[in-house]
Order: structure tokens, then sequence, then C-alpha cells
């Protein structure tokens, strides 16, 4: 793997920024609230900044080469080393974690969670940064592990001290899913170091060495990484922690988990199992492709039973990982590249949905669907940003999630590698009834909540819906205390941390060659090496 | 026969000594002495005295041990060889003398509050630390047993610190003749060997045990050996004894245990296996597979039922001495004896920081709840974020999270067992890796406590953790933190040759 060593500073620096502001905030007491966020946000902006230097610095050109690329000795016994780089296929992410963390914590400025203390908040999503940046340039085994679990502890605790009411049940399932499927990674990444017998755990040596591996070891030490990232993506069956999580999760916890943690399963299967491993990788891409498209339904089924909105949209995650893990099944660059896409598209999207749901959830206090209705006449331009995720979501041609889902069940006509013509094309028809499904349990959704009337229970109360509005038998309503607030349309914050993801949804919608422009050299080597060790 | 001893008198010449060798041994009996001594003539007032000079004595015999490790390229060898300063005895000591440190941070205000014996306290485990710290230099039969009494005699003591309780007592009993019967077992063993060998030097044993196929007898006696040392180690199913030892005995004396004896333990098993039996794979591999194993699930499985945190923490420790075996049952197989000692040092050295840290932790929390129960650990993020963040610190540690001290330490393990990279070894690693998740699952119950339940009686003051426990957490947790980044910094202690190379194998 070819590499430029120009720059190299960028990425050290843009990945450990946030714990700077980790530092400052830590001394700055509790009370401090309002300095806190602006600390944090402005750490996050500053963060952001390297990484949009860092992207006009990047070669477009060379994109297929590891970029600001340093190697400098870590863990010399163990041979670790500190290794980074940058190169067509991680760069978006990368960037897309910045992004996301800075519009979280925007967000965040006027919706602080209900258990406060924001500094501890601001605290664990810089840290959660770190990792997640980090988990994208690490070229190094133990450092993309090192990263990789780095994510966990914070996100643990922000789902289990600022989450809703089973956030204990739901951050203990998380933690302990996650963990066990890291503790057999690991086992994984150690036995292919020792039988590729590789001077390093650098990426590039391991994926020369991997291919020399019999074919029978890499089946089970890609089985070990398997349960590894396919945990953390997640794939069906290894899901169930997934609907919990998002549902319990604070509404930021919610997006940065399906906006970027995710995303590092199937960034692993992409840069570290499938490369290094490509014989394992054409033994298990049939059984990738058909857990992805038992996913793919089984996520939409349970999507149309959902009552909750926000579950609802947790388990359309699982059909939308499942077309991200198809495309990457068929070990085509067709496939791969829209994979990709999909990766980013769900990024925005899904993080956009969920931060439509948080705002619902904070002026109605429920997510219920059947209790919610007429968002549009209430407060229409929320109805609307509901409406064009959705629309996207459901991959509509036009916006970002349509290049996500439709190259992806074209790639599945023509898999590489000899594997099975008839299998693949079966579950291509199969991937496509999803989107059918999707479409369904999307614009029930938005039929039910955004058209018609507001639901009795929150009518009239735009207009201003002092104590008389308020009917007697409704006294021992739960959420009465709430009845006298006005409901307010989209806020200034939410419009500040809104509108680049819906800029970003419709822009790469109309024109994904921008995106594709990118992954493409570097999937384009990727596979070609791929081809190289498996039809020599 | 007085006259035949007064014969062989003639032939008696005295050993060559090296001073300097022997120096950080001869600190701690000078310092056994003074302390002892002062602590007779002085007031009850002062008493507190006897920590600060503990405290002093340890750091003393820290010196020769650093200007040792500066100085010293080759091993030095006293008594034919039968007593060993190399660079495997340095950093063993170096980590015992540390933890003792730390300890006597943290016992100062739970023995100057609790009103007891002070003095007496710091002489006994002086005492222990001299054993362990001859245990790491021990190469003969002779001198580990020796080590090893030395070591566990004022143990048991300690254990029955607390003398007008009924559980302390019970504790040190229950050392005691556990203790001493594992001693026993010990010293069986040993005495086959010396029987079958005709020697009680380690290496002599190893050159007759490696000669040629083992009789019934050796094989015995290898078995009995690590038996009667899996109960220093607290390993399953030899650990019964430790969960209500530790529950009963001070909270700083059973941090003390869980690290340093423990350790203690281990140090003995390193130099039997690799100097005395290291032929005799066949034996020793397949038992320590099997305890390994056994130690961490049912420690583990045990640990996941507690509801007080020490007795947890005891469990929690078993499970860990089941991880520190690991290297051990492949210490014979392929590359994975070269990095056997290195994985079990650094674990040693790594778990005596989160350990301790833990422990320190539960006594700065205790002194406000006086409680043992996890649950008393509620809203501890909320009056004391500091603590809180330690503690996550050291819990996560414990459970393995990079980058953390434990997760290294997990990390070496791993990789000496694949490294042997047979099908066993595999087998020991998955085991392992499911353990580690069943680990995390109490060790973040704990924090879950800690993070998210609110203080159970509502009492919301701040903590009041004293200087001394508060320096303890400051060096645990900065040892902790640093070596989970730069494990470096450690890593390069405990190659093999530091222990067998000096020898000529």
């Amino acid at each position: 793997m070819q590499t430029i060593t120009t720059d190299n500073w960028l990425l050290t620096v843009g990945t450990f920024l946030p714990l700077v502001g980790v530092l400052v905030l830590i001394f700055i007491p509790k009370g401090e609230e309002q300095l806190i966020k602006t600390l944090g946000i402005v750490t996050a902006g500053a963060t952001l900044a390297v990484g949009i230097f860092t992207m006009f610095r990047f070669d477009f050109g060379q994109a297929e080469k590891l970029q600001f690329f340093v190697d400098v000795t870590w863990i010399e016994v163990i041979r670790s080393n500190y290794t980074i780089g940058l190169d067509g296929i991680s760069l978006p992410l990368y960037l897309l974690s910045m992004v996301i963390t800075f519009l979280v914590m925007i967000y965040t400025w006027d919706n602080m969670p209900d258990a406060g203390n924001p500094k501890a908040f601001y605290i664990l999503m810089l840290l959660l940064q770190v990792g997640m940046a980090g988990t994208f340039i690490a070229q190094d085994l133990i450092l993309f592990f090192v990263f990789f679990e780095l994510v966990l502890l914070p996100m643990y605790f922000m789902i289990g001290v600022w989450g809703g009411e089973d956030r204990r049940y739901a951050s203990l399932k998380f933690f302990l899913y996650t963990m066990f499927g890291s503790a057999l990674m690991l086992v994984a990444f150690l036995a292919l170091f020792f039988q590729t017998g590789a001077e390093s755990f650098g990426f590039a040596q391991l994926i020369e060495a991997g291919a020399g591996i019999d074919r029978n070891v890499q089946i089970w030490i890609f089985a070990g990484m398997f349960i590894g990232f396919a945990v953390k993506v997640p794939m069906f069956p290894f899901h169930t922690w997934l609907p919990d999580a998002h549902t319990q999760a604070p509404t930021q916890g919610s997006v940065i988990l399906a906006a970027i943690l995710l995303k590092l399963g199937t960034y692993g299967f992409v840069r570290i199992a499938i490369p290094m491993l490509p014989e394992g990788a054409k033994a298990w891409a049939p059984v990738i492709a058909i857990l992805a498209v038992i996913g793919i339904i089984y996520g939409a089924l349970c999507c149309l039973a959902q009552t909750d909105m926000k579950r609802l949209i947790a388990f359309s995650s699982v059909a939308h990982m499942g077309f991200v893990m198809l495309g990457i099944a068929t070990l085509t660059e067709f496939g791969i590249n829209a994979a990709l896409f999909g990766m980013i598209a769900h990024g925005w999207i899904t993080g956009m949905l969920f931060f439509v749901a948080g705002a619902v959830k904070h002026r109605y206090h429920t997510l219920e669907i059947k209790r919610l209705s007429g968002l549009l006449t209430q407060v229409p331009r929320l109805g609307w940003i509901l409406g064009l995720c959705a629309m996207a979501s459901l991959g509509l041609p036009g916006l970002a999630g349509f290049w996500g889902e439709f190259p992806v069940i074209l790639s599945a006509y023509n898999p590489g590698f000899g594997l099975s013509e008839p299998l693949f094309r079966t579950l291509m028809v199969i991937a496509a009834l999803g989107t059918v499904l999707a479409a369904a349990y999307l614009l029930w959704l938005y039929q039910r909540t955004a058209f018609g009337e507001p639901t009795e229970e929150f009518a009239g109360r735009t207009t201003h819906a002092v104590g008389a509005a308020v009917a007697p038998d409704h006294a021992d309503d739960h959420h009465d205390a709430h009845h006298d607030e006005e409901l307010r349309d989209v806020t200034v914050t939410e419009w500040i941390a809104w509108t680049p993801l819906l800029i970003a949804i419709v822009v790469f919608g109309v024109y994904p060659q921008l995106m594709f422009r990118v992954f493409d050299p570097a999937v384009t080597e990727l596979v070609a090496r791929l081809g190289e060790s498996l039809n020599p | 026969m007085i006259a035949a001893i007064v014969a062989q008198l003639g032939e008696w010449t005295a050993p060559v000594i090296d001073w300097h060798a022997l120096a950080p041994e001869l600190i701690l009996v000078v310092g056994i002495n003074l302390v002892l001594f002062i602590d007779l003539n002085i007031g009850e007032a002062r008493k507190w005295a006897m920590a600060t000079l503990t405290g002093f004595v340890l750091l003393a015999a820290f010196v020769p041990v650093v200007t040792l490790a500066v100085i010293g390229d080759a091993s030095r060898e006293m008594f034919d060889g039968r007593y060993v300063v190399d660079h495997y005895a340095l950093i063993l000591k170096a980590i015992f003398l540390l933890v003792a440190y730390v300890v006597v941070l943290m016992s100062q205000n739970e023995l100057e509050e609790g009103g007891y014996y002070q003095g007496e306290f710091y002489v006994l485990m002086l005492c222990s630390v001299l054993g362990m710290v001859m245990m790491a230099s021990s190469r003969d039969l002779v001198s580990i047993f020796v080590a090893l009494e030395l070591l566990s005699i004022p143990a048991y003591m300690m254990a029955a610190w607390r003398k007008r309780d009924v559980r302390s007592n019970e504790a040190g009993v229950k050392y005691y003749l556990l203790g001493v019967f594992a001693s026993a077992v010990l010293l069986y063993g040993m005495s086959f060997l010396y029987g079958t060998t005709g020697s009680t030097k380690l290496v002599e044993i190893g050159e007759v045990l490696a000669s040629g196929d083992l009789i019934a007898m050796q094989v015995v006696a290898i078995a009995f050996v690590i038996a009667g040392l899996a109960f220093k180690v607290s390993a399953v199913p030899f650990h019964s004894w430790a969960p209500d030892t530790y529950e009963g005995a001070p909270t700083p004396v059973t941090a003390f245990f869980s690290v340093a004896s423990k350790a203690a333990g281990f140090v003995a098993l390193m130099s039997l296996i690799f100097l005395a039996f290291p032929t005799a794979t066949g034996v020793y591999q397949p038992l320590i597979w099997v305890l390994a194993v056994l130690t961490m699930t049912v420690g583990n499985v045990m640990a996941l039922r507690q509801t007080n945190i020490v007795r947890m923490l005891a469990y929690s420790s078993v499970s860990q001495g089941g991880f520190i075996l690991m290297p051990l049952a492949v210490a014979g197989t392929g590359d994975a004896s070269q990095s056997a000692v290195r994985a079990v040092i650094v674990y040693l050295l790594i778990y005596a920081f989160m350990n301790l840290g833990a422990f320190a932790v539960v006594i700065a929390v205790s002194r406000k709840t006086r409680s043992g129960e996890i649950t008393s650990f509620g809203g501890l993020f909320g009056y004391a974020p500091g603590m809180a963040a330690v503690m996550t610190i050291f819990m996560a540690s414990l459970a393995g999270i990079p980058p953390l001290g434990g997760w290294i330490a997990k990390f070496n393990v791993f990789k000496t067992v694949i490294d042997a990279g047979s099908g066993a070894a595999y087998a020991l690693a998955v085991i392992a890796a499911v353990n580690t998740v069943i680990a995390a699952a109490y060790y973040m119950r704990v924090l879950r406590q800690v993070w998210m339940m609110p203080a159970p009686d509502g009492d919301i003051t701040p903590l009041a953790t004293p200087a001394p426990v508060t320096a303890a957490l400051g060096i645990t947790a900065i040892g902790t933190l640093v070596l989970g980044v730069l494990p470096g910094l450690v890593l390069r202690f405990g190659d093999l040759q530091d222990l067998t190379g000096a020898l000529g194998r």
C-alpha cells in the first residue's frame, strides 16, 4: 500500500484535539453551564475545522493511497506501532464523525437531557469523538482495537445516565454485547498476527501476509472477526441490543450511535476482515449476504409492528445496515462503493430521524405513534423535515438514501469471485421487496404522525392554550403539567444543527458522484487486491 | 558425634556475600527491628509515626533495588546459585515494595481510627514483605519454602487484626488452617522432588528431570507442589478461604493479600516451572490449564452473585488469578515460553495498581457510608465526581477496557496463549474471552451504582478522604492510566532470559 506523508501532523491533531477540550473542561466548575457548553462546542468546532482543512489538503487524485501517513513505534515489545493514515474509504467517515459530534453538541445547547450535568455530558461526547475519529485513521490492528473500544464506556454512561426509563438495562446490554464481540475479535486479531508471522500489526503487512494463510484457518479467523464486527453493525441475529440502546439513549446518544458507532462495524469489514482474509471473506460472503437480507426483511417487519417512533427508527437501522452488508458481501467494486455510500447516507438520514424524534419527544413528551397526529398542522416545519427524512430513508431517488440502496440491489445481480449467482439473485429480489416494506413502514409512520388533525390530547396547544382549554376529564392525564406549554416549531438551535445534514441529504442525493469519486479509487484497489489472491 | 561436627567445621568456609545485592533484604531487617524498638518506646499519642517510618523503610529498601537495576547487567549469584539477584528478581522486588508502600498509605487512617495496634501491624507487614522480597530471589526449594512461610505467618495474624470482630477472627483462623495445610502439601511434594532428584536446587532438579522419563513419584511431586502453591494464589478449587478471609480482614490487609501474597505465590510457581520443571510440560501444562479455566470461570460466576463489594473484589481477584495462570498453562509450548514470564510479570504489576486502587476507593467511600454493600456506592458520581472517575478507571481497567492498564495485561496474556498455537491454547483463549465478558458484567454493575443510582440514604455530603488515601489513589490511578497508554514502560521487564539465561539454560 502506497503512502503519502505530507502534512502528517494533521490526523494526530484532528483526533486528539478533543482531549485538550476534556482537560480544560475538567477544571471548570460544574455550575458554569454556559461556559462548559461553549467550550465543548468550540472544541468540537475546532476539531471539525482541522478535519475540513484535512479534506482540502487531501489529494483526491490519489485517494487510493494512505495520506498524512505516520508510522511511529508505540509498543515495541508487542510490535504494535502508532500507524495512522487516511484514504478515500476512511476520509468521509472521519469527517462524518466530526460533523455529527459538532452538530450534536450544538443541539445540546438548549436540549440538555433531563439528568443535567452538561460538564460530564460534554466530556463524554468529546471522548467519544476521539474514539470514533481514531478508529477511522488507525492503520494498526492494536491501535484500531484501542480506539474501537474507547467508545464503549462513554456510550455506556451516556445511555445509562441520561437515557430513558429502562436505561440501566439497555446500557448494560449494549456494553456486554459489544464486549463479547470484541473479546473474540481480539483473539482473532492475535491469531491472524501469529498465523501470518507478520513483522507488525500494521494493516499493510497483514493484508500482504494474510492471503497466504491456509483457507480453513482463514475461515476460523474470519469467524472471530465476524462476530466482533457483526455485533457492532449490528447484523441479524446479533442486533437485539440495538433497539433497546436506541430507544433508551438520549437523542444525542441515538444520533451518535446511529450515525457513527454502527459504522465502526461495517468499516471493520471493509478495512480489516475482507482485505486481510480474502479466502475467509469469500467463504463467509454467502452467510453474510443471507443474514443481511434476513436483517432487511426482519427489520422492516419489526418496524411495521412498532408503536414507538424511536423504536421504529431503530429497527429501520437494522434494515438499512442489512443493505450495507449485502453490498459488502458481493465483494464487487460496485457493491462496496454503494455500501460505503449507504453508510454515510444512513448516518445523515437516520441521525436526522433521531433528531426529529428527539424534537417530537421534547414537545409532546411522548413518542407513541397513536398519540401523535397532525404534526404538519401543529409544527409544520418539523413535520416537513420529518417528511423529507422519511422519504430519504425509504430510498427516494434524488435523495441520499437512494444511492445506498439501489446500487446495492443491482450489485447483488453479479456477485464477484464466483460467488453463487442464483443465491445472490434470489437475495436481490428479496432485498428489493425490502425496499417496498421500507416505503410501507416509513410512509405509514409519516401518515399516522404528520397527517390529519392533532389528537384530542394535544389539540389546541399551538394557540395560547391556557387553563381554559383543558377539559376537566383530562385532569388525571399524566402529561397534564405540560398542557400549558406552547408548542414551538423548529427552534434556531435546531435549525443550526440540522441544516447541514438536510443540505447534505439533498446535495449528495442529486449529485452522488461527489462521494463516489472519493471512495472509488480505494475500493478499486481493494477489490483488485482481492482478485490477486482469489484468482491468481 | 560432636567430634564429627567439629571435624567438619574445619572444612567450612564462609560463603561470599554480595552486600549490595542483599541490601534490600538487609534494610528491611533493620527496619523491622527499628519499627519494633521505636514502637515500644513511644507514647500512644505518637504511634501514627510508625506508618511514616514504615513508609521510609520501604522507600529505603527501594533504593538498592534501583541502583542494582541501573548497574547490574549480569545477575548476582550467592550461596551456590541458590539465591540470585537478577532482573527478574529486581522487578518483582520493586513490585512488592511498591505494593507494600501503597498499602501503608491505605492502612494509616484505618488503623489509627480503629484503635488497632499500629506498631505491631507494621512490623508484621514488613516481615511479610521481607518474605516476598526473598521469594523473588529464591532458587532453591528450601529458600522458597522459608520465604513462603515468612510471608504467610505474619499474614495469618494480619487477617485476624480486628480481634474483637468475630468475622476477622474467622478470617484469620480459616486462612491459617488452610494455609498450613497447603504448606504441608507443598512440603510433601518438595520432599518427593528432593528424594527423586537428590537436590534442592531448582536448576539441578530441572537437569535431573530433563535427563530421562519422569517416574511416577516425580509426577506426584510436581502435582503436589503446584497444588500447594495453588492455595497461595487462591486458584479454584483451592480458593475457598479467599472470600471469607478477604471479607473478614481489615480492608487494607485484604488489599495486601489480594495483590502481594498472591503475587508471591505466582513468583514461586514461575521459578519452579521455568527452572525446575521446564521439561515436564506434559505434567504441569494440563494441570495449570484446568486450574486456569476453573479459576477464572468459577471466580467470575461467584463474583456475579455478590452484593458486598469486598466479597465481589475477592472473587474478582480469584478470577484475575485465573488469567494470570493462563500463560503458565502454555509455558512450554512453542514460542509462548518466551513471552510467558513477561505476560505474568506485567499482569502482576498492572493488577497491583488497579486492584489496590479499587480497594483504596472502597476504603475512602466506606469511611463515609459505613457499609460494604455495592449499593452503598449509589450517587457517588453526584457527590464525589472525582472519586467516581477514579473508580471508573479501576473498574474499567479490571474489566480490560483499553486504553487502561488492565487491557494491556490481558492483551499480553492472550498474545502469549495464542502464540503457543496449539488447540488447547486456542480453546483456553476463547474460554478466557468469554470470561472477560462475564467479568465486565459485575465490574459494570459497580459503575452502574456509581453513575446511575441515587445515594441509598440520600446522604450527599462530600467525601472526606484522608491525604494518605488520596496519595494511594493518585499513585494507582496514574499507574493504571499511564501503563495503558505507554505499556512500553514495563513491557521491557521480564524477558525469559532474565530468569533462565543467567543460569546457562
